[in-house]
């Protein structure tokens, strides 16, 4: 708390361990996330990136408390949210907020739009203390995200997966958080919608100065928001750089076959050369060995499967691979 | 998505796509409408209030009316059928010692109540709150519970209330408190399983990263959920109480005599039931029909409070088929 | 993208198809006068957003619609005969070495408790009355066809024991196994990871070119379509608003829908800059406007539009749009 940074989270080797019922194999260890690095800068959208089961929504979780890491530390504003208690940790909860994944889910069905976006203040009780104030305060939010004030009394079932989700960013924002983790926030929406969604997200980032952890599966949705991108796969990072770099410039083999494997929209006829992957993400159960992409990667060789790839300390286009794709952008 | 996994989906996904066709108009109307109103657009649960109603008040302001009548004993009059012959009193018929059936059924139906309602009562808010927190922290709380469900459960709670009561006294309390045990363990369950569930749900995930309490979690977000289901289970259960307190009252060990209640009518009333079939029937067909009232209201309820539901209530009379029939309102893709 | 044969009829022909279904705000027109043509070695798509009623067009088409929807007009042509007026018997030949479906939800549409070869053994001992013997190895032929590494040994295998992708290659497997003339996809990669969803849909062209087969691919993803398609129909509230080849419709949308869906994608536009989006939402069925039901999303919206529903009409050879300004330049873009 006492030097100033730039960084709003840091993250240092988190892991995460889940105990799930014997596969046949008698595996019961489900590493969901291994020794992830990441930083958050203030204003800043980092998108994470990756396919099911790489750890994006665990690391999600992990940001909000809602898991606690078995490793590693994670330091918010220099401070490990992990240590604090009482009103400390109140006070920290203000300040991260989520904005969920699937729009039907992450509202109470019994629980009217005006209800749900004043919910977190019944447990902050001090943020906006007057019920006068709430309820004005609530119109002003639903302005804030594009909804009217007659929409104050209804229930989430009466609006469009959109306007929930509109919902739900309302709610995050209800305590004037300083990050907001974003876990695929348009997946679940129409694509004519996505985009209103998206432009909402953008402009209360200028106007808030908020953060963003944007998590996407979706490549042309991260492109866009985000302005550096972190690459999961199988609860390891395995590139993080500017959205420009790694985007056009892809340096670990499965980035590069993550962009040449979305579909393009480009009619104007030739296909393009595309790297089509072998096999599918290996069970988290069962890990292989030493670079974790190593089964699908037509660039490993023996080093793979035997030493765990590092990424390049302090260098800002990094990617943990042992034989990185040209050309390299140094850093 | 197709019509069958919605079902399986459950109530809260179906009832999702249903409202989400709704027009404006008919919604803010649905959200205002008042309790009474949506009672009274529901016959069978207007029927079904009225007459619970009618027994509450046949049970508490009608005993005023009937002075002594119930115990008032007329040996000329033995077993008269029902019928309107021998005046008003006499309209259900009278018992071997030529007792009014109709003033001994408000008598005894108060006597039911008494035990019935307050048992249900505690086994309700007991086993539900109980079962709530069970299922939201889940681990060795949640294992612990579902022990002591088991142990209560695996004891036949007729050895256990005779047990019980032998020791005590036989009085009402007592026999509340027996029933309510004996019955926490069905509302332990049920809570506990529907919390389980909810506790995995987004909107809970959601109220967590507000740090809200897990207490405060549980009144907002799971038990309203919750509780109609569990009020369901609870009118059932509630004519099991009623039986239950009727095989005690039989075994001598429930309502002593000259004390009351519909069960203990029908148990006396049984070695009469070739020569004064009356005597028995009437108080069984009262337990029924308060029973059928209560589980009929209770399922107007579970729809009245939910607001993805309520739209089915707030539908025009002629309009609305039965609450089952295939209705698909929106596409389902 | 080549089409091998179009020079002879269609496989499939649909038009006019009409379905309605019963909801709550009495009948809806999902599907309405639907109309496309797909021919042998062809792939069409079917494209547009949730609730437009596209997978509504593929069940009525292959017979799996909901009971609460019914086909109310129209007909689907398989080389010729309507099998809208088949009997049941009759279609069911048909499904399998004529018309086959692969369904979004691989989890689902496998049967859980039965192995994955006496699955796909089924269509060979239904309608080629093949022995268990030789339909076994027929299924086995199949995984080893669609990319399933060691097929004998997991004909023995339960299908919970397959990845998402592995249990896709499964159901298409299974659809192909008659050799059909017309292959529909429902969304086959919506459940799947981007790197599976590319496999996924490379062997979709490799057996449509190897099987001349027709496909009809229903999507949202426009570049799924871009990608994977030759011909397109995009629809909005029921009706096909657009259609021709992909790369003209794309290149140059002639309806304000589809233009208003490829602005949309994000892929194109940078960092900061804003998304073009189509404002508000589509209409719910039962409130679908008179005239164009795209007016009130619509930026080129006239009087016109309020009162007359604009028909599918030709704007150029092969390509049809239903706008009353199909053939005038956005005045935005």
């Amino acid at each position: 708390m006492s030097e100033p940074t730039t960084n709003v989270i840091e993250a240092r080797g988190l892991a995460k361990t889940f105990h799930v019922p014997k596969n046949k194999d008698g595996k019961d260890r489900l590493r969901a996330l291994d020794g992830i690095d990441l930083t958050l800068g203030r204003g800043e959208t980092l998108g994470l990136v990756g396919e099911s089961g790489c750890g994006k929504s665990t690391l999600a979780r992990l940001l909000l408390m809602l898991e606690r890491p078995d490793e590693g530390t994670l330091r918010f504003d220099g401070v490990d949210p992990f240590t604090l208690k009482g009103k400390e940790l109140l006070a920290w909860r203000r300040r991260v907020q989520m904005v969920f994944q699937d729009p039907f889910a992450s509202l109470n069905p019994r629980m009217t739009a005006a209800d749900i976006i004043a919910e977190p203040w019944r447990t902050h009780r001090d943020v906006v203390p007057s019920r006068q104030d709430r309820r004005k305060r609530v119109l002003e939010l639903l302005d804030l995200v594009g909804l009217r004030a007659g929409d104050a009394g209804r229930y989430p079932q009466e609006f469009s997966g959109g306007q929930r989700q509109r919902i739900g960013i309302a709610r995050a924002l209800a305590l004037d958080p300083e990050v907001i983790v974003c876990d695929e926030p348009v997946s679940a929406l129409d694509l004519s919608v996505q985009a209103q969604v998206l432009n909402l997200l953008d402009e209360l980032q200028r106007e808030l100065k908020v953060s963003y952890v944007f998590i996407s599966h979706d490549l042309s949705v991260v492109r866009h928001v985000a302005d550096r991108v972190a690459v999961m796969y199988l609860g390891r990072i395995v590139e993080t750089g500017t959205a420009e770099e790694v985007f056009e410039a892809p340096r670990h083999p499965y980035t590069a076959a993550l962009l040449s494997a979305a579909p393009e929209l480009d009619v104007s006829g030739a296909r393009r050369e595309r790297i089509l992957l072998e096999g599918e993400v290996p069970s988290p159960l069962d890990p292989p060995s030493g670079c974790r992409f190593r089964t699908r990667c037509w660039k490993a060789e023996d080093t793979c499967a035997t030493t765990v790839p590092e990424s390049q300390a302090g260098a800002a286009h990094q990617a943990a691979c042992h034989f990185p794709l040209e050309p390299a952008v140094s850093g | 998505m197709t019509v069958s996994e919605q079902k399986k989906g459950g109530d809260s996904m179906t009832a999702t796509l249903d409202t989400a066709a709704q027009p404006e108009d008919a919604r803010s109307q649905a959200g205002r409408t008042r309790w009474w109103t949506l009672l009274l657009r529901d016959r069978v649960a207007t029927a079904a209030a009225v007459v619970l109603l009618l027994v509450v008040l046949a049970t508490t302001l009608g005993q005023l009316l009937i002075g002594d009548l119930d115990t008032k004993q007329n040996l000329r009059a033995t077993n008269t059928p029902p019928g309107f012959g021998h005046g008003w009193e006499f309209v259900l018929g009278s018992d071997a010692l030529g007792r009014s059936v109709l003033a001994r059924l408000m008598v005894a139906g108060g006597t039911s109540l008494s035990v019935a309602v307050p048992a249900v009562l505690i086994s309700l808010i007991v086993g539900g709150a109980w079962g709530m927190w069970a299922g939201y922290h889940r681990g060795w709380r949640e294992n612990v519970s579902m022990r002591v469900a088991d142990i209560i459960l695996s004891f036949p709670s007729l050895l256990l209330a005779v047990v019980v009561l032998y020791i005590f006294s036989p009085s009402a309390a007592n026999i509340v408190a027996v029933l309510a045990i004996a019955r926490i363990p069905v509302y332990l369950r049920t809570a506990r399983a529907e919390s389980a569930e909810l506790r995995g749900r987004l909107f809970v995930d959601a109220a967590r990263t507000f740090g809200t309490r897990s207490g405060a979690v549980i009144v907002r977000h799971i038990a309203p959920v919750v509780a109609p289901t569990l009020l369901t289970v609870a009118t059932v259960d509630f004519c099991f109480v009623m039986l239950a307190e009727s095989s005690l009252s039989f075994l001598g060990i429930g309502i002593q005599p000259p004390d009351v209640s519909w069960g203990l009518m029908v148990a006396q009333g049984r070695q009469y039931l070739q020569t004064a079939w009356w005597t028995a029937v009437f108080p069984g067909l009262a337990i029924v029909i308060t029973t059928v009232s209560a589980t009929l209201l209770a399922s107007w309820f579970r729809l009245a409070t939910d607001p993805a539901q309520r739209w089915r209530l707030a539908l025009p009379r002629g309009r609305r088929g039965r609450r089952s029939a295939p209705v698909l309102p929106e596409v389902t893709q | 993208m080549s089409s091998p044969s179009s020079s002879n009829a269609p496989a499939l022909e649909v038009d006019g198809l009409s379905v309605e279904l019963r909801t709550r705000h009495g009948e809806v027109r999902a599907v309405d006068g639907v109309g496309f043509a797909v021919r042998s070695g062809e792939t069409l798509a079917l494209l547009g957003e949730s609730g437009c009623g596209k997978s509504m067009t593929a069940q009525a088409i292959v017979g799996l619609l909901d009971p609460v929807a019914s086909v109310t007009g129209g007909s689907v042509r398989l080389a010729g005969t309507d099998v809208l007026a088949l009997d049941r018997a009759g279609r069911r030949k048909l499904a399998g070495p004529k018309l086959s479906i692969v369904f979004q939800d691989a989890l689902t549409a496998l049967n859980p408790v039965q192995t994955v070869g006496a699955q796909l053994a089924e269509p060979f001992r239904i309608h080629r009355k093949m022995s268990r013997k030789d339909a076994l190895a027929k299924a086995a032929e199949l995984m080893e066809r669609v990319g399933i590494p060691d097929p004998k040994a997991r004909l023995s295998a339960y299908p919970h024991q397959f990845s998402g992708g592995m249990r896709q290659r499964l159901l298409i497997a299974m659809a192909v196994a008659l050799d059909p003339d017309v292959l529909l996809a429902d969304e086959p990669t919506t459940a799947l990871d981007v790197t599976v969803q590319a496999q996924i849909m490379e062997l979709l062209r490799e057996l449509r070119t190897e099987r001349d087969m027709a496909v009809v691919l229903i999507t949202h993803d426009l570049a799924v379509v871009a990608e994977h398609a030759d011909h397109v129909a995009v629809m909005y509230a029921g009706r096909v608003v657009e259609t021709g080849p992909v790369q003209d419709v794309f290149a140059d949308p002639r309806h304000p829908y589809t233009r208003g869906l490829l602005a949309s994608v994000p892929a194109k536009v940078g960092r900061g800059e804003e998304l073009r989006s189509i404002k508000g939402g589509p209409p719910e069925l039962h409130a679908i406007p008179a005239g164009c039901a795209f007016q009130a999303r619509c930026p080129m919206v006239a009087d016109v539009c309020r009162t007359d529903h604009p028909g599918l009409a030709e704007t150029a050879p092969g390509r049809a749009a239903a706008c009353h300004f199909a053939t005038k330049e956005p005045a935005h873009v």
